[in-house]
């Protein structure tokens, strides 16, 4: 871990943001909301989430080591069982399982 | 505060038990892994209360990330949260402080539980009922947070690749989008701009290039996503 001060200012910055998204919509916009924020809380998750996926992903080298071929395999897995089943915990627990074990005993 | 209240809040908090405990128990897995002890995993629960922001919070204090890029990437990964805050505005309005510890719990979950009214016993209040399920699903997400850390501590097995659980859990909430939103431009948008950024500014880099990018080009594209929205419904 790193020093203290800097992780509990972390924390508090992203606790600090977390809550003024969550608190602000009471008290700015008990009467009426601006467009455009309404328009951004719509679409804005959909692009996050894709580029959560590759921030996951950003010390994968596709040209050395295993090649980026694990998280490719255990990404598939997951998202076929997401599509098939439904069930969040089945697809992250599957996935995480699948992946350890390939890096753990395979592309060691 | 009522017992047909409590009962009603329980029951209808039941589904997010099981998932809240296990995704908190990842969560404090994999802070541990980092070398945080239980404490530190207790906090971020208390205090920050959101799923996927603490599991990529792990990796900002792992990398003891900057402030502004840690305040810049919660933006980011929260702002639908002020969309939430907004469709309960009418329906917090009457219950006074309750409103404001209601307010800071409104999770994806809870959001999802609340905003479709649900049906409530007779002698039920309302207000109350919608506090004490908000605080009913903080606490199953802090004993997940805590039950995982421990673990974490204590029991030994080698956790190389552990830190899968995230991209996994991002994966199959970017499948669950993909099928709910008939319109992919938004991710299709996010996932093309977040690739050409990393290959531009590298790992360590690119993520404030990104976020930028994105939000501006979403706004570019406004007229057209809520055109073809209008022609989808």
């Amino acid at each position: 871990m790193i020093d203290t001060t800097h992780s509990l200012i972390l924390i508090a910055v992203m606790a600090g943001v977390t809550m003024l998204l969550r608190l602000l919509p009471f008290v700015l916009f008990s009467k009426r909301t601006p467009k455009p924020i309404l328009y951004l809380g719509t679409v804005l998750p959909y692009s996050v989430m894709a580029m959560l996926v590759i921030y996951c992903l950003r010390n994968v080298s596709l040209l050395s080591g295993s090649r980026g071929i694990p998280e490719i395999i255990a990404i598939v897995l997951v998202a076929v069982l997401h599509k098939w089943k439904h069930n969040m915990l089945l697809s992250i627990l599957s996935g995480t399982i699948c992946y350890m074990l390939l890096i753990q005993f395979v592309f060691v | 505060m009522n017992k047909t209240t409590v009962k009603a809040a329980f029951k209808a908090s039941l589904p997010v038990m099981a998932g809240y405990i296990v995704l908190g128990t990842g969560f404090g897995v994999l802070l541990s892994a980092k070398g945080y002890s239980y404490r530190w995993a207790i906090l971020m629960c208390v205090t920050m209360y959101a799923g996927a922001m603490q599991y990529v919070g792990v990796d900002i204090l792992a990398s003891g990330a900057s402030f502004i890029s840690a305040a810049l990437m919660t933006l980011m990964v929260n702002a639908r949260h002020i969309f939430y805050g907004i469709s309960m505005i009418e329906k917090y309005k009457n219950m006074g402080w309750k409103k404001w510890y209601a307010a800071f719990g409104l999770t994806d979950e809870t959001y999802s539980l609340i905003c479709v009214d649900p049906e409530l016993p007779e002698g039920a209040d309302r207000n109350v009922f919608n506090f004490l399920l908000t605080l009913m699903n903080q606490s199953y997400w802090i004993m997940g947070g805590f039950i995982g850390a421990v673990i974490g501590s204590t029991v030994e097995f080698n956790s190389a690749g552990i830190d899968f659980s995230m991209t996994a859990l991002f994966v199959s909430i970017f499948v669950e989008q993909w099928e709910k939103n008939k319109d992919h431009l938004p991710a299709l948008w996010g996932l093309v701009v977040s690739i050409v950024c990393l290959l531009i500014f590298g790992a360590d880099r690119f993520l404030i290039p990104a976020m930028l990018v994105i939000s501006v080009g979403l706004f570019l594209m406004k007229g057209s996503i809520e055109r073809r929205a209008l022609h989808n419904d």
